[in-house]
């Protein structure tokens, strides 16, 4: 097995620790994750609030960089994932987009023939790879471990994906299968509000502390989840909304992958848990010293 | 009207006619775009919207008035700068209305009438995070950060010092940009996307 890698802006410094703990996954599994030649940003939501055939002009150009090296796109970051799959299918759908696309492609020699299937790592890691898989290359149990899986929004939306649209249970059962606990928490699709929390910031707060308390309140000693927006609003903020709601939060929010990576035998420095603010807690460094 | 031809994101200046049949154009573009005559008014959306609580005009009103044709009303919201993308209407909606893409064709189009100061929230965002990326090719989280404050607020960049110092300890923030390799080729792309964007093709 082999994919191209597209790491996003994002993954090269807020979430570091996601790069680190995908590359060393995928490493341990032996797969092979070749970086997008010259990759450019996806555009996120905020591109196409200005100009639509530009966003889906710079998003097709490395769809058209991963044809010509021919494989299929790993996008971790949510908004990454759901931006270049929403170009990919208005391209394959809109053929007056498509020709204005190609012409703007064509400046640089580049060209997409609509070959490139974009894919996110919890879907490869599930269905590709494969649970059996995985769990037979654990080091470590999960068990006692209570996990709140959290799946941000466009994960699974908005056009059908790899798992349910409002009740998503790929990361529950990958982590369930790995000896943890995944606890009920019917906040794993509600939105974090991206990066409203820097235009509107009031109105993400509010988001965040629900989404926050849901898990405490459903005794998670972390959160896990599948995207870097997420995670930076859920970890950086909970000051903010402790000071804003009088509340007092204190749960650790890790990328998926640095719990994939702490069964499969990865230490502290290789998955970056040592770059979060909020202490990864007593259960998750427990689990390490095994 | 005397059509602005300098090319800066977000901000070509257009006429109205020119605007109202772009529009037109980019709502018929949305996949499924026409099915906005089968709303049932029923509010699915409004009540999927989690942050419906802060907009000032509900997502199911928004259908109502552009139907009506009351565009105006809509340009001038607050919703439409609200609406954070999560796409949990256009799942939900049992007319198969896509929402959030009707939403992001407004904002577009609201940005374009230049209805907004260069202080406005989610224009000087989108503006700063267009032309960082059209530099660089990447976006630069601290640069995009920096830009939006000096714009809107600079003052409340004092109250984020906290918070960005930790994530620097934790060595999360990357002061050096990256730029792609292919800089230049990938900004004549993106001016030939620029023209490309202004062509609305006569049906």
């Amino acid at each position: 097995m082999r994919y191209l890698y597209y790491p996003g802006c994002s993954l090269e410094s807020s979430s570091i620790a996601y790069d680190e703990s995908l590359r060393w996954v995928f490493k341990a599994l032996g797969i092979d994750l070749i970086e997008l030649e010259d990759w450019n940003c996806c555009g996120a939501t905020v591109y196409m609030s200005v100009k639509e055939v530009v966003s889906v002009v710079i998003s097709a150009r490395n769809l058209a960089l991963a044809e010509k090296m021919n494989g299929d796109i790993i996008a971790p970051c949510n908004a990454c994932y759901t931006t270049l799959c929403k170009a990919n299918r208005l391209l394959k759908s809109n053929k007056i987009l498509k020709a204005k696309v190609d012409q703007a492609l064509k400046i640089d020699n580049l060209q997409y023939n609509l070959g490139v299937n974009v894919r996110h790592p919890l879907d490869v890691f599930v269905n590709d790879i494969g649970l059996d898989v995985i769990a037979s290359r654990q080091k470590r149990q999960l068990s006692g471990l209570k996990i709140a899986p959290y799946y941000g929004c466009q994960i699974v939306r908005p056009e059908p994906g790899f798992d349910d649209q409002e009740n998503p249970t790929t990361m529950d059962s990958l982590f369930e299968k790995l000896g943890a606990e995944s606890v009920y928490y019917p906040m794993k699709v509600r939105c974090c509000g991206g990066m409203l929390m820097t235009t509107y910031e009031n109105a993400a707060l509010k988001l965040n502390k629900e989404i926050l308390e849901c898990a405490v309140e459903n005794n998670a000693d972390c959160i896990v989840t599948t995207c870097p927006l997420c995670q930076i609003n859920l970890e950086a903020y909970q000051n903010r909304i402790n000071k804003k709601f009088e509340t007092d939060i204190h749960i650790p929010v890790l990328f998926f992958t640095q719990l994939v990576g702490q069964a499969l035998g990865g230490n502290l420095k290789e998955l970056g848990l040592h770059r979060h603010i909020v202490p990864i807690g007593e259960k998750v460094a427990e689990l390490m010293e095994i | 009207m005397v059509l602005n031809t300098h090319i800066e994101p977000g901000v070509l200046g257009k006429t109205e006619s020119e605007l109202r049949t772009t529009f037109l154009h980019q709502v018929l573009n949305i996949p499924g775009g026409e099915k906005i005559k089968r709303c049932i008014q029923c509010g699915t959306c409004s009540g999927s919207c989690p942050v419906s609580y802060s907009m000032d005009i509900q997502p199911r009103e928004i259908v109502a008035l552009f139907r009506a044709g009351d565009i105006e009303s809509i340009l001038k919201s607050r919703t439409i700068w609200i609406c954070s993308s999560c796409y949990a209407c256009t799942v939900r909606c049992p007319s198969g209305i896509k929402v959030t893409d009707l939403l992001y064709a407004l904002k577009r189009m609201a940005i374009d009438s230049k209805k907004y100061s260069k202080k406005f929230p989610v224009y000087a965002l989108s503006n700063s995070f267009a032309s960082i990326v059209n530099r660089y090719g990447i976006n630069h989280e601290p640069e995009l950060i920096l830009q939006y404050f000096l714009k809107t607020n600079p003052l409340k960049m004092l109250s984020m010092l906290p918070n960005a110092f930790k994530l620097w300890t934790k060595g999360r923030i990357k002061l050096l940009p990256r730029r792609i390799k292919e800089r230049k080729n990938f900004s004549k792309i993106i001016a030939e996307a620029e023209i490309m964007e202004m062509i609305v093709p006569l049906e």
